[in-house]
């Protein structure tokens, strides 16, 4: 996992990937259960391609993986990857809940 | 506990952090105006922050540099675009190289700061950083996922995770 969020060209694909809410919505979805391509295309009020491309976008950064069954193409999420980027957001909360709490220790000893 | 809410906004590239301190609004600004407090906590604890050049008035820069366990050094600088003492400062975070001088090539941070005066006499701090984009946001978080400022982001997380 560290090394994962090492590897920067993967992390920006992974937030570029989240900043959609139709793309993070997808995650959410496929996380519970694997949908097909043609399933999710009819969640969303958008075209099949358009919903094709979404699942591609995340596909490359890692965030679901596409398994042929028969004719359909199932959607799956990874969870490893999603606590990734939310690890990475969560390192940057950390560094800021530090200052908060070094302030409030230098406001208290030097009034 | 000092710390409100953060707020992390992929969308928007953006981080809100809200904290309440009991002090009043010109304590709070003097841990910015004054170099020698600014460093005392602007680094992580691995990695404290040494302050070299400090004008925070608009226009002026503020210049820094972080030293590491192994005695690395990470260097920064502020570009100063408001200040309105003791309520509100703007300033673009940037990544500096050895010399003092602004790396052109990492993507900078816009930050605000507001400090607004409690009815009880404290203070509320809303910082706003606003990253060049969702891919700049990314590249920030992996530079500071270096070791030694993980370790020390983990054991602050752990004395502050049951606070909220």
């Amino acid at each position: 996992m560290v090394v994962g969020l090492r590897n920067a060209p993967q992390i920006d694909r992974v937030f570029h990937a989240l900043a959609d809410a139709t793309r993070r919505d997808i995650v959410r979805t496929v996380l519970v259960q694997e949908h097909s391509v043609s399933a999710l295309a009819r969640r969303y009020p958008m075209s099949f391609a358009a919903v094709q491309k979404h699942v591609a976008v995340l596909e490359e950064a890692g965030l679901v993986t596409k398994q042929r069954r028969g004719r359909e193409s199932l959607v799956r999420g990874d969870i490893d990857r999603m606590r990734e980027a939310r690890d990475a957001l969560d390192a940057l909360e950390r560094m800021w809940r530090d200052r908060v709490a070094q302030m409030d220790r230098i406001l208290a000893e030097d009034p | 506990m000092p710390i409100v809410r953060v707020d992390k906004d992929l969308e928007n590239h953006t981080m809100t952090v809200v904290a309440e301190y009991d002090a009043p609004v010109e304590r709070v600004w003097r841990l910015y105006a004054d170099p020698r407090r600014l460093e005392r906590f602007w680094g992580p604890p691995t990695w404290p922050a040494t302050v070299v050049d400090h004008d925070l008035s608009p226009g002026g820069r503020v210049t820094y540099f972080m030293t590491g366990p192994d005695g690395e050094k990470s260097a920064g600088y502020w570009d100063v675009l408001e200040v309105e003492a003791p309520r509100r400062f703007v300033v673009d975070d940037g990544f500096a190289d050895d010399s003092g001088q602004p790396n052109a090539k990492m993507p900078t941070t816009r930050m605000q700061f507001e400090f607004d005066e409690r009815g009880d006499g404290g203070t509320t701090m809303v910082v706003v950083s606003t990253f060049a984009s969702t891919e700049a946001m990314a590249q920030l978080l992996e530079m500071g996922m270096e070791d030694g400022m993980r370790e020390a982001m983990g054991q602050i997380d752990g004395v502050l995770a049951d606070g909220g």
